[in-house]
């Protein structure tokens, strides 16, 4: 950790909502002016604080969707249960504050240095901070093969999804839809599992380093699968948002 | 409930620790196991929060918000950082 700890203060501040955009019918970027923002890297997180009119307080972690040097974003996907994500979705408007604080994380990251090849393994929402990655590579003119593999419900649940059917050279975006597949769709239509790990993923003698995040049971699915077949566990980096997503 | 992992207690770390400690490594106690701070089962929904051992599920750290502090305990560790 020596290279990457950085003793800083985490403090909460105000930041400024600049644009709310839709993804999906549950799923919105929200984009935020946070004043003397120290900068982020890709695949780090923020902590988002709500507190009501009698003082109740609600806090809930957050990945950037934006790449290092953009202004930051966050993807928020609506829990029908959630205490923080409908106000974050359904609530917040341009010009609106909000409380948070970041930017948090030193583990789930990635610079170009790290290397490659990439494997991104996506469930739901899990998308967020890879999409994070994704831009930074371009960003930064990496020229790391990548590989997302991408798992969705539906095709409308597919954030980032015209941005993610142009993907960079040397990205490869691959899709599986587990509950309902358009006709005519030629892409994956199953659960991440061996099997299609084994189509998908890297050879483990190319050494991929592996960035996995979504649903606890989705990320300890792929991890398990992946180290069983010879990925180097210190390679295989995972990030778990619980039963729902966003946590 | 599921799990969720050392990441989603990035922030109340580094506000206890002041500095990041999702990179951090870690020793259970109990069964000698080695992780990541990151890699860690971390449960928000119990009263405070608790980090548990993957290999033998042994708590490892707890912390409870009282008021604006923050009470830790980590006897359930051998090591921390490095």
């Amino acid at each position: 950790m020596a290279g990457t700890a950085v003793r800083r203060r985490l403090t909460w501040q105000v930041a400024k909502v600049t644009a709310v955009t839709a993804e999906t019918a549950s799923v919105r970027t929200i984009t935020l002016d946070v004043p003397d923002w120290p900068g982020h890297q890709a695949g780090q997180h923020v902590d988002i604080r709500l507190t009501a009119e009698d003082g109740y307080v609600a806090e809930r972690s957050y990945s950037i969707a934006s790449a290092p040097g953009e202004p930051v974003a966050i993807t928020v996907e609506r829990l029908e249960d959630g205490e923080v994500s409908p106000y974050l979705t359904d609530e917040l408007r341009t010009g609106d504050d909000l409380e948070l604080r970041g930017p948090i994380g030193g583990y789930f990251v990635w610079e170009p240095a790290d290397g490659g090849p990439l494997l991104l393994l996506a469930g739901g929402s899990g998308v967020v901070p890879l999409r994070s990655i994704l831009r930074h590579r371009e960003r930064t003119g990496s020229t790391v093969p990548i590989r997302l593999l991408y798992s969705s419900r539906t095709l409308d649940d597919v954030i980032y999804r015209r941005e993610l059917d142009q993907p960079a050279a040397g990205v490869e975006v691959i899709h599986t839809l587990t509950r309902h597949q358009p006709s005519g769709w030629t892409g994956y239509a199953r659960r991440v599992d061996a099997a299609l790990l084994a189509e998908v993923a890297w050879p483990a003698d190319a050494l991929p380093l592996t960035y996995a995040c979504g649903p606890t049971s989705f990320v300890e699915a792929v991890s398990q699968v992946l180290v069983q077949s010879g990925y180097p566990p210190q390679r295989v980096k995972t990030e778990r948002f619980g039963a729902t997503g966003g946590t | 409930m599921d799990a969720l992992d050392g990441n989603a207690i990035g922030g109340l770390l580094q506000e206890v620790f002041g500095t990041d400690m999702t990179s951090a490594a870690s020793v259970c106690g109990t069964c000698g196991a080695a992780s990541l701070v990151a890699e860690l089962a971390v449960y928000t929904n119990a009263p405070g929060t608790v980090v548990r051992c993957r290999s033998c599920d042994s708590v490892l750290m707890v912390f409870v918000k009282i008021h604006d502090r923050t009470c830790v305990d980590l006897m359930g560790l051998a090591v921390l950082g490095g």
